[in-house]
């Protein structure tokens, strides 16, 4: 009697398990094939039409003089947007998880506004204060030889818009977490805020800094429509353009040399997720959960 | 948050808060404020009369509806992508993990190029979607692929396996029990990165550039804007770019009230 019982159950525990085998291999698949037309077979194509294209090909298109001023353009762009970003990024999220603010949430809600803004949008902004015929403050540093719209100061200004909250949207939740238990310890056994600083606080957000740094950077070197709208758009105006810029207006003119200059941007992205996801220690969220700290 | 002890403001961090409040303002906020202000130049009646011609209520329009289907898109193909990701094991799923990353990181331009390349008119696959709403719509999901997924995936880990095994014994399918046990505590997390898709999907301009051929049955908002600018209607481009604008903050401050609200009541 009992053995029957034990033998039916299992026979329903099977029809089940295969049944949600089934159900289960359907959505892996359902997903891989979404992912796959979505982003595999355009990525492999795109690789298809660069090595069809032959050695040769790649080497002119990635070694051709306008390239190689683009690069240093979008580098130099870049590292500045970065470091500007990254020092407000902690400065500001130790301002905000440390000391007492008035209007902390505010702040926050404002610094987080570039995620929702549009790049042209973020370009028209820009011109509007800073173009140099009626922006506000523009005409007025015009006046005093300072160009920024149509000139590096506004692509590094547009750069820095677009990628501005994400280090400071890693650094908070850790800090946050963290807590300030260590760093008060640190300071009753005499060190100063400097060394708290470099000994307590940055080992922690250390993880978290890095993937933000990573994601600006991936962010500010493929910034594109924002940078256009405040370099203007002229084609062929070789000082003023990005990769991205670069790419638009080949493709554009029907030149050569598009996709090459594309799989090298795609190259670059790939690398620095690697980076990241080797940073971030489990897929989803960065670090320390509460409960292990207690436990701890 | 609130329980901890937080130091007072002295001289240098008061000086720190002025600097990054001032560099807050320079670059987001003064900037964001003169769109504004720029949209109402003439009035009421020029932002009404900007926002109202032809081409920028037909923009509108393909912008929120297309937004809005893919973001239905992306909830449900992002909440299977993070269950796959989560409770699924085959090999290769970290490969997955880095693909399902590449459209937050690649270039807009670059990603509306390698769209083009397969989805265009010399589609190695013969099909061509070239210059048709349906292309805006592919790129825009393209570009907002991992939002949801992302989401979703850290709440399902969290989630215990117990309360469904429970369901499960108790006779529930797998459909009963994904209904009945994980949708509601999953729902949070799959509105919030639908509502950030939508956002981003707003605003959208590189990837959809190149695919949309430049059409006007296929201008998207951030396009019309760009071509206002260059035009040098900057009251046209302000006047959309405020609409554009205030839908993405509804958006977001709507989330943002409902999750604080869900949050006290658990």
């Amino acid at each position: 009697m009992a053995s029957a019982v034990v033998t039916r159950d299992a026979a329903a525990g099977g029809v089940a398990v295969r049944r949600t085998r089934r159900g289960r291999y359907a959505l892996r698949g359902l997903a891989l094939l979404y992912v796959g037309v979505l982003v595999v077979v355009p990525l492999v194509v795109i690789v298809g039409k660069v090595a069809g294209a032959g050695w040769t090909q790649l080497t002119d298109a990635l070694g051709s003089p306008s390239a190689v001023t683009a690069y240093r353009l979008t580098i130099e762009v870049s590292l500045i947007a970065i470091v500007l970003n990254t020092a407000f990024g902690v400065g500001f999220g130790l301002l905000l998880t440390r000391y007492r603010i008035p209007g902390r949430r505010l702040l926050s809600a404002a610094a987080d506004l570039p995620i929702a803004v549009s790049p042209v949008v973020a370009g028209l902004a820009l011109v509007l204060v800073y173009g140099p015929i009626d922006g506000w403050f523009g005409a007025g540093l015009a006046g005093a030889g300072i160009r920024v719209i149509y000139s590096l100061p506004g692509m590094v200004l547009a750069t820095t818009f677009v990628s501005f909250p994400l280090v400071l949207r890693e650094v908070v939740p850790v800090l946050d977490e963290a807590g300030t238990d260590m760093e008060q310890a640190a300071r009753v056994l005499g060190a100063n805020s400097w060394q708290q600083f470099v000994r307590i606080t940055l080992p922690t957000i250390r993880p978290a800094l890095t993937y933000g740094v990573v994601l600006s950077l991936a962010r500010s070197l493929g910034e594109f429509g924002a940078v256009r709208v405040v370099s203007g758009g002229i084609s062929g105006a070789g000082q003023t353009q990005t990769v991205t810029l670069l790419i638009d207006d080949k493709y554009q003119q029907l030149e050569g040399g598009t996709y090459q200059l594309a799989l090298l941007l795609v190259a670059v992205t790939v690398a620095a997720i690697v980076v990241a996801s080797l940073r971030r220690p489990s897929p989803g969220r960065p670090l320390p959960r509460r409960n292990d700290r207690e436990e701890r | 948050m609130g329980e901890r002890e937080l130091t007072r403001l002295r001289a240098p961090s008061a000086a720190g808060l002025g600097v990054s409040v001032l560099w807050l303002s320079l670059l987001v906020l003064i900037p964001l404020a003169a769109v504004v202000t720029k949209s109402f130049a003439g009035g009421w009646s020029g932002f009404w009369a900007a926002v109202t011609t032809e081409q920028a209520v037909a923009s509108l329009r393909l912008t929120v509806l297309s937004a809005l289907i893919i973001t239905l898109i992306n909830a449900v193909m992002g909440t299977v992508l993070a269950w796959v990701l989560v409770r699924d094991e085959f090999p290769g799923k970290r490969l997955v993990e880095i693909v399902l990353d590449i459209p937050f990181a690649l270039p807009t331009i670059v990603a509306g190029l390698v769209l083009i390349s397969v989805y265009g008119p010399t589609s190695p696959v013969h099909l061509d979607i070239y210059g048709t709403q349906k292309a805006v719509a592919f790129a825009l999901l393209f570009v907002t692929l991992p939002f949801v997924a992302r989401a979703v995936q850290p709440v399902l880990m969290e989630l215990d396996v117990e309360a469904e095994q429970a369901a499960a014994c108790l006779g529930a399918g797998p459909v009963t029990t994904f209904r009945r046990i994980l949708l509601p505590q999953l729902l949070p997390a799959v509105a919030s990165g639908a509502g950030l898709g939508f956002a981003r999907a707003m605003g959208e301009y590189g990837s959809v550039l190149l695919i949309s051929g430049g059409l006007n049955r296929t201008e998207v908002t951030s396009l019309y804007a760009y071509g206002r600018i260059q035009n040098y209607d900057y009251v046209g481009a302000a006047a959309v770019s405020t609409v554009l604008l205030g839908l993405s903050l509804a958006v977001l401050l709507g989330l943002d009230v409902t999750q604080r609200r869900g949050r006290r009541r658990g």
